[in-house]
């Protein structure tokens, strides 16, 4: 294997101890400060020490992440605990195991070559010496620095390890799993924060009067808290908060309306919003080349979505003489820790976050705006534990949305009908507004107290991060010209922030489906385009695969009637992470119906094929399901669609059959799974539906609504 | 205001003290402290609360608990152990049929009350019985492989 590349979270957290050590019970404990979000990662980085340390999976310990003792790894986000805390790992465990070679070499007198390492046991001639890592470690040995020379290439076990199932799913089907949402504290009790639905909403005075005291009144109720625009319930019971939920809904005491776009106006409103522009790429010509024979231009576009986990968001609170113990399943402990001491003037160093896991998270939800309100209420509970779950209708309507964008291609073809030219207009608004990143607090609570902090306007991350609204703006094919442009949306009506793959998912498909309609254009394979415009071999590996599985050279994936379509879709995720190329086939029936998706990809050195494949198939339906039928409905009001019949996601009866092939190299860095097909399917999608019906739909959705106004528009032209 | 109500709980006699209105979820989670059904939504849509009442899957969140009164009950800690699972419970784990699991005690709920009517469904029926059982990470093609093993 290739070393991975130094994550700079090592260089932050040099020691080894900040990343290793030895457990009372003998066991090696790992640290990561990477959190589970439901996707596996803690099995993941476990098999990767185990690996390197050549002990069984049993003997070790992943410490759950705490503010209090992990590194700081900032945000799980964008596919790379295991590009980053997995390197980190990986060089941890590595250096440990040959510093306790070396130990038990000298111990003996001989050269650290000489000794076997087998299962977690250091041997000398055939086992007449033996050691274990706890007969090893000491002090020292942890409080030195990591130098990453330690790394060597044999890793015989990976197979072995990486076969090893996840352990919480066996906790999870037989009902012993312990979410956030299951955790209780002694003496705790419960606590609900109600609030507009609006950001700029004002309270009637009178009305919340009535309502306060109405609150007061009801059997079960602890307390009654009001500050700014927030009314607090602090209760002996869950269900008085569902009570009390009813008669704040009946009262709705606040006053406001957002200043949001009509109903298909998305492009247009975007557009006439301040913008802050950039140039991501101007990349000219090496040599003079000819001019475009032909352009070809059009416009993609997607509306805001909603992260619709299954689950709510959820977090305990407790403070006592001063310092907040928090317990949370945000994505970003410390960034979360950071923005609880700016909102309640505390230093970082009173706070402590402990991650505790939720259900599913695929971008910046609820999670530490739940953990502001339980920490406010707890304020006032006498040193009690405070919990605090959001309801179904808090959790759609106030967590942040998936920005919408509109995405302009121009892509010009010489005279042998190759690309010439490229250019990428982004128009979206910033894709994250998490905590952790600015002077005043990211928590939608800490915007609406007496004392208000201001609301924190969304921006992109850098793109050495892979940025935001940008990310995969750059086209992944061979071009002579090429120039990207992101427009940044300064404004906000409602809140918007990370939602899984970010600007990914519209860029690729913009990209894709140009791509698609050029190689028809000129009367090439959609395939065979590609391939001629990419030099990667990683890409073409993963292109050409895809097309293998599902049988695309061959053909048997068409004539298969009417109304039947394929196409095909390829990324790069950030154009630095996993290779993912999907072909999706479907038929268009009273709306599409989506038949397969073959999915190739190329994650480097894998270390739980498992896992990666569902990660990339568990990516690919949520996809299909945005494209196909999802949208926020959104009014001035704010967000309408806060149950899911006003936001329907993919049901059973809608999810299609999925294969998934995986190219292993050993040789390579290990990449992120969770985001790198969502582009990719979302391509293969529209270009299947341009297959099956002869016109391109742009717009997400491709509802059959949608798809009825295009295909009218077509024949009316 | 509250009332003693009688039911049978996974196989035992039960008798709760309980408002007739309170949800049969609040009292699984918050009176019994079985903590495996899950709330998603609280108004029956997207089946993470599922039980088995009778034989029928039912969402627990939006069932009062005076309509429980001496009917029979099972919840997943009712359904199998690790010592004695359910061959759901076996296959789910077989498939590895879960990402974060939020959604999974209602989905083994549901195909369990599935295979009680039709130990041999098809694919589409599978595909409709679980039809109200949402899962956002996406884990459906498992979870009905897991299905399909356990009927064969």
């Amino acid at each position: 294997m290739n070393a991975p590349p130094i994550p700079e979270n090592l260089k932050k957290h040099p020691r080894l101890g900040q990343w290793l050590d030895l457990g009372p019970d003998g066991r090696l404990r790992a640290y990561s400060g990477k959190v589970d979000l439901g996707q596996g990662i803690s099995h993941a980085l476990r098999l990767v020490v185990a690996q390197e340390l050549r002990v069984k999976l049993d003997q070790v310990v992943m410490v759950r992440a705490t503010t209090a003792k992990s590194p700081d790894e900032a945000v799980t986000s964008g596919s790379l605990s295991i590009q980053h805390s997995g390197a980190a790992l990986r060089y941890a465990a590595a250096q440990l195991r040959e510093v306790c070679r070396s130990r038990f070499a000298q111990q003996h007198g001989v050269p650290p070559e000489a000794v076997e390492l087998d299962n977690g046991i250091f041997s000398l001639e055939a086992g007449r010496f033996t050691a274990r890592y706890q007969d090893l470690v000491d002090d020292a040995m942890l409080a030195a620095p990591i130098e990453p020379r330690h790394l060597r290439p044999s890793d015989g076990d990976r197979p072995r390890l990486g076969a090893e199932r996840r352990p919480d799913i066996e906790a999870k089907v037989f009902g012993q799993f312990e979410f956030i949402n299951d955790l209780a504290l002694p003496d705790m009790c419960f606590g609900q924060v109600f609030r507009p639905k609006t950001l700029g909403a004002k309270i009637d005075e009178a009305a919340a009067g009535r309502l306060e005291d109405e609150l007061t009144r009801l059997a079960g109720v602890i307390q009654v808290i009001r500050d700014g625009i927030l009314i607090g319930v602090l209760a002996d019971a869950e269900n008085v908060l569902a009570k009390a939920a009813r008669k704040v809904q009946a009262a709705d005491p606040w006053r406001g309306t957002a200043d949001v776009p009509p109903a298909r106006a998305i492009a247009a409103w975007l557009k006439s919003q301040p913008l802050e522009t950039s140039v991501i790429l101007d990349q000219r010509p090496q040599a003079p080349v000819a001019g475009p024979v032909r352009v070809f231009r059009a416009e993609y576009e997607r509306p805001w979505l909603q992260h619709a986990s299954i689950g709510l968001s959820c977090a305990i609170a407790q403070w006592s003489d001063g310092a907040l113990q928090v317990w949370s399943h945000s994505q970003g402990i410390f960034n979360l820790r950071r923005d609880l001491g700016l909102a309640f003037a505390l230093p970082a160093q009173a706070v402590t976050v402990s991650h505790c896991d939720g259900a599913g998270c695929y971008g910046h939800n609820g999670a530490d705006d739940v953990a502001f309100d339980a920490a406010w209420l707890a304020r006032h509970a006498a040193g009690r534990p405070v919990k605090t779950q959001w309801t179904r209708q808090g959790e759609m309507a106030n967590s942040p949305l998936g920005p919408a964008m509109t995405v302009a291609v121009e892509a010009g073809i010489d005279e042998a009908g190759n690309l010439r030219s490229w250019k990428q207009e982004v128009w979206s608004q910033g894709h994250g507004s998490r905590p952790g990143r600015g002077e005043t607090p990211a928590l939608l609570g800490a915007w609406q107290t007496e004392n208000a902090f201001p609301v924190t306007m969304a921006v992109n991350a850098s793109l050495a991060a892979g940025g935001g609204s940008e990310r995969n703006a750059v086209p992944p094919y061979a071009i002579p010209e090429i120039e990207v442009v992101n427009h940044r949306v300064l404004a906000m009506p409602l809140r918007v922030s990370a939602l899984r793959s970010l600007g990914a998912h519209l860029n690729v498909l913009a990209a894709e489906s140009t791509i698609d309609d050029i190689a028809r254009s000129v009367g090439r394979d959609p395939l065979e385009f590609r391939l001629a415009h990419l030099q990667d071999e990683r890409a073409r590996a993963v292109l050409a695969e895809a097309a293998r599985i599902s049988g695309w050279e061959s053909g048997t994936s068409r004539g298969a009637g009417e109304g039947f379509g394929r196409g095909i879709g390829f990324a790069r995720y950030k154009n630095t992470g996993g290779y993912c190329a999907v072909v999706a086939q479907l038929v268009m029936e009273e709306r599409v119906k989506l038949r397969k998706l073959s999915i190739a990809a190329d994650l480097g050195l894998l270390i739980h094929p498992d896992g990666a494949r569902s990660q990339l198939e568990g990516g690919a339906i949520q996809a299909a399901s945005w494209t196909l039928c999802e949208a926020a409905d959104i009014g001035p009001e704010g967000v309408r669609s806060d149950c899911w019949e006003s936001y329907p996601i993919f049901k059973f009866s809608e999810v299609p059959e999925v294969e998934v092939a995986l190219i292993d190299r050993p040789d390579c860095a290990s990449l992120g799974a969770g985001e790198c097909s969502i582009g990719p399917t979302a391509a293969a999608i529209a270009n299947a539906i341009h297959d099956a019906l002869g016109v391109r739909i742009r717009a997400m959705p491709f509802t059959a609504d949608n798809l009825l106004k295009i295909v009218q528009a077509d024949q009316a032209s | 205001m509250a009332t003693e109500i009688e039911f049978i709980l996974n196989g035992r006699a039960t008798l709760v003290r309980a408002d007739p209105e309170q949800t049969l979820l609040d009292v699984l989670r918050n009176t019994l402290g079985l903590k495996a059904t899950r709330l998603g939504c609280g108004t029956g849509q997207c089946g993470a609360c599922t039980v088995i009442i009778g034989d029928q899957a039912v969402s627990s969140c939006d069932t009062p608990m005076w309509s429980v009164a001496g009917k029979e009950l099972t919840t997943l800690e009712g359904l199998g152990s690790r010592e004695a699972p359910h061959r759901l419970q076996a296959t789910f784990i077989e498939e590895q049929a879960l990402q974060c699991g939020y959604c999974t005690s209602g989905l083994l709920m549901a195909a369990a009350a599935l295979l009680k009517r039709n130990p041999h469904p098809s694919v589409p029926d599978i595909r409709q019985a679980l039809e109200r059982n949402l899962c956002r990470c996406g884990v459906h093609n498992r979870v009905i492989r897991a299905v399909q093993k356990a009927s064969s």
